[in-house]
């Protein structure tokens, strides 16, 4: 019971901290949005085209989005000293580091499930994949936000952290990437979309159990 | 009575031996000073005493218990303070105390034991006031003030005087004197006195070892 | 295996095996590209150029074995601490991603005369694509800390949770490739693979693992021997 509270706690600390500093937290949705924008000035503005290509150029952007803002995640943390004293309480480390990623889950990937259908609107997507967008996103942003989490506890006190942030998550996001498109492509051609959603969800659920711990490992192995 | 020990540690950095075989015992009411040279291993070893890091050999025991055996009855027994304040730019004082005194006693006391820290270390005056526009020093004394907002036996202090004013100082004094007098356990890495009241000395030079 | 834990046996070790792997190398590679460029008969749909299959299948399969002993090497040396191990996944690396590059290499070599193109966004080498990224990722955490122990850890778990997705990743792209999958490919190889073809693919295969046992060695001669010399240089400033 103490330790729900103690870890409730830690995901309003850092949601209190998102808040405080303002748009500094939404610039993952602001690139989400500025990414997918310019895609028609690159392709060109046909409606077909555009269509076409709208569920991946929303995922892609996504996964860079998650990706770009993860880099803080565990950072300024470490560098101030407030990762020793999360890493001493009483709270298992692994219960914080779930606590970090939903808040971060919280401040990124909900925004960009909210701005997604305005995007699929510009791109001119068929309505047919609305719904399977938004619950694509909604399986695959958490699986985005725990993935990375292991990326960004390795990268911690490296030379060129971001670069080499990317280097490691973008490879694990393609299964991601993979199945969240080809739900919303099977949305809009008429074909199932479950199976894929199913994957997604099986995806997440293993990650949910095994992200924490790996993420922990990291984490003691950057504090040592 | 609490009782802290260490035998035969050894911590490596680096690939290299910083020490070797250190044995230390530290009971409650007692104080155990950390000195030696820079490199010579005094936060090495608090951070290996707080269980950040593991000893290349040795063991830690509490009350006789290996504390490996069970390392959240340990950090639940202890506070660290470090070189780093862990305080939050964009957090009042309040704030920040009030997290730490939720996350480690989560009692419904929380905001008083929070006002009385603040108290202890002379801030209360800031209690609202955003860290971003605190000194270093007033930085150090919040992060001081942590060791109030929920007791814990052992407290682990590096370096604790950095930055403080002789007013801080005073009170950071008193607060030792008070905890050890309360049957509390103090380790401290200081450079240069005045140590607290019969506090055993250890030197870590006499501990550094050349290379196998 | 605490025997070879220690890195004094390990380097006699070494010493010994050393010049064996590199006669059975040079033998077995010299073998095998006879059979496969004079010995074995051109194939009757892909012609000459069957003969980069003997090149590529062996290093493709090198890659992933070199992955898998890049993993189990990173789990030991995490979990037991072992130093030697901890020196094998460092040396393996360079190696499992050189393999990786040539079987990239050799497909798009392969593809052109067959596909007509030089890359296809085929199931298998997108999959290979993907194991040289992780391969890169490995080698730029190892090397991105100042603390080479850091390096060392954080690529190992780096390892382990890119061996647990290397599945994953196959599985998903295996899915994406018979969603997208265009309208006529070239099986490589064919449902059935000939005597004649199997033996000197057989004998590169063997070449390719002797080489990298005989490299990997070197390479663990080398690591030791600059970490006695990093001791040596520490004893210097630290008396």
């Amino acid at each position: 019971m103490t330790a729900m509270k103690a870890f409730w706690r830690t995901v309003g600390r850092d949601l209190q901290l998102a808040l405080r500093q303002g748009m500094d937290s939404f610039t993952a949705v602001v690139f989400f949005v500025l990414a997918v924008v310019l895609f028609p000035f690159g392709v060109g503005p046909e409606p077909a085209v555009l269509a076409r290509i709208a569920p991946g150029v929303i995922w892609v952007a996504a996964l860079l989005a998650s990706m770009l803002s993860l880099e803080r995640l565990f950072q300024l943390d470490y560098e101030d000293g407030s990762l020793e004293l999360l890493a001493l309480a009483p709270l298992p480390l692994e219960a914080a580091v779930g606590a970090k990623i939903t808040a971060h889950w919280l401040t990124t990937g909900l925004p960009l499930i909210v701005a997604a259908p305005v995007l699929a609107v510009l791109l001119q997507m068929d309505a047919a994949g609305f719904v399977a967008l938004v619950a694509a996103l909604a399986l695959g942003t958490p699986l985005l936000s725990l993935i990375g989490a292991i990326g960004a506890a390795l990268v911690l006190g490296a030379r060129r952290g971001g670069v080499l942030l990317s280097l490691l998550v973008l490879p694990l996001y393609i299964p991601v990437l993979i199945f969240g498109v080809a739900a919303v492509d099977a949305a809009v051609f008429g074909f199932a979309v479950r199976p894929h959603l199913m994957v997604l969800s099986g995806l997440l659920l293993a990650a949910l159990v095994l992200v924490p711990w790996v993420t922990a490992a990291a984490l003691r192995q950057a504090l040592e | 009575m609490s009782a802290f020990e260490g035998e035969a540690l050894s911590c490596a950095r680096g690939g290299r031996v910083v020490f070797s075989r250190l044995d230390f015992r530290v009971r409650g009411g007692e104080a155990l000073v950390l000195v030696g040279p820079n490199g010579s291993g005094k936060s090495s070893l608090l951070r290996l005493m707080a269980g950040l890091s593991a000893a290349a050999s040795g063991r830690l025991r509490w009350n006789g218990e290996a504390v490996a055996a069970d390392p959240t009855a340990h950090r639940r027994r202890l506070h660290y303070v470090g070189h780093l304040d862990a305080v939050k730019p964009a957090l009042d004082a309040r704030e920040i105390l009030l997290f730490t005194a939720r996350l480690r006693a989560g009692g419904g006391k929380a905001r008083a034991a929070v006002s009385a820290a603040l108290e202890t270390m002379g801030i209360a005056h800031l209690g609202d006031v955003p860290t971003r526009y605190f000194s270093a020093g007033q930085r150090r004394r919040l992060a001081l003030a942590r060791l109030f907002v929920a007791p814990a036996p052992l407290w682990l202090l590096d370096e604790p005087r950095t930055a403080l004013d002789a007013e801080a100082v005073a009170r950071l004094d008193n607060a030792i004197a008070a905890h050890r007098h309360g049957g509390g356990l103090v380790v401290a890495a200081m450079h240069g006195g005045p140590y607290p009241p019969e506090a055993t000395v250890v030197d870590l030079a006499a501990f550094s070892s050349p290379l196998q | 295996m605490h025997r070879y834990a220690n890195p004094g046996r390990v380097l006699r070790l070494s010493r010994t095996l050393v010049p064996w792997l590199g006669a059975a190398t040079a033998l077995l590679i010299a073998a095998g590209a006879y059979l496969a460029l004079v010995a074995s008969p051109a194939d009757y749909q892909q012609g000459e150029s069957v003969r980069i299959m003997y090149v590529h299948v062996p290093a493709a399969w090198m890659a992933m074995f070199c992955y898998a002993i890049l993993a189990g090497a990173s789990a030991v040396g995490l979990i037991w601490k072992h130093p030697v191990a901890e020196l094998a996944a460092k040396a393996t690396a360079p190696i499992g991603a050189s393999f990786t590059f040539l079987a990239l290499l050799t497909g798009s070599l392969w593809g052109k005369p067959m596909w007509g193109t030089w890359w296809v966004w085929d199931a298998r080498l997108t999959s290979v694509l993907i194991l040289f990224f992780l391969y890169l990722g490995y080698m730029a955490l190892h090397s991105a800390f100042d603390d080479p122990a850091r390096g060392a850890k954080a690529a190992a778990i780096m390892a382990l949770v890119g061996f647990v997705n290397v599945p994953i990743i196959k599985f998903s792209v295996d899915w994406w490739y018979t969603l997208h999958q265009p309208a006529s490919v070239f099986r490589i190889g064919g449902p059935t693979i000939d005597a004649s073809m199997l033996l000197p693919l057989g004998v590169m295969a063997a070449g390719f693992t002797t080489y990298y046992f005989y490299v990997v060695l070197l390479r663990l001669r080398a690591e030791i021997v600059a970490g006695k010399i990093k001791a040596l240089r520490l004893r210097q400033v630290y008396g």
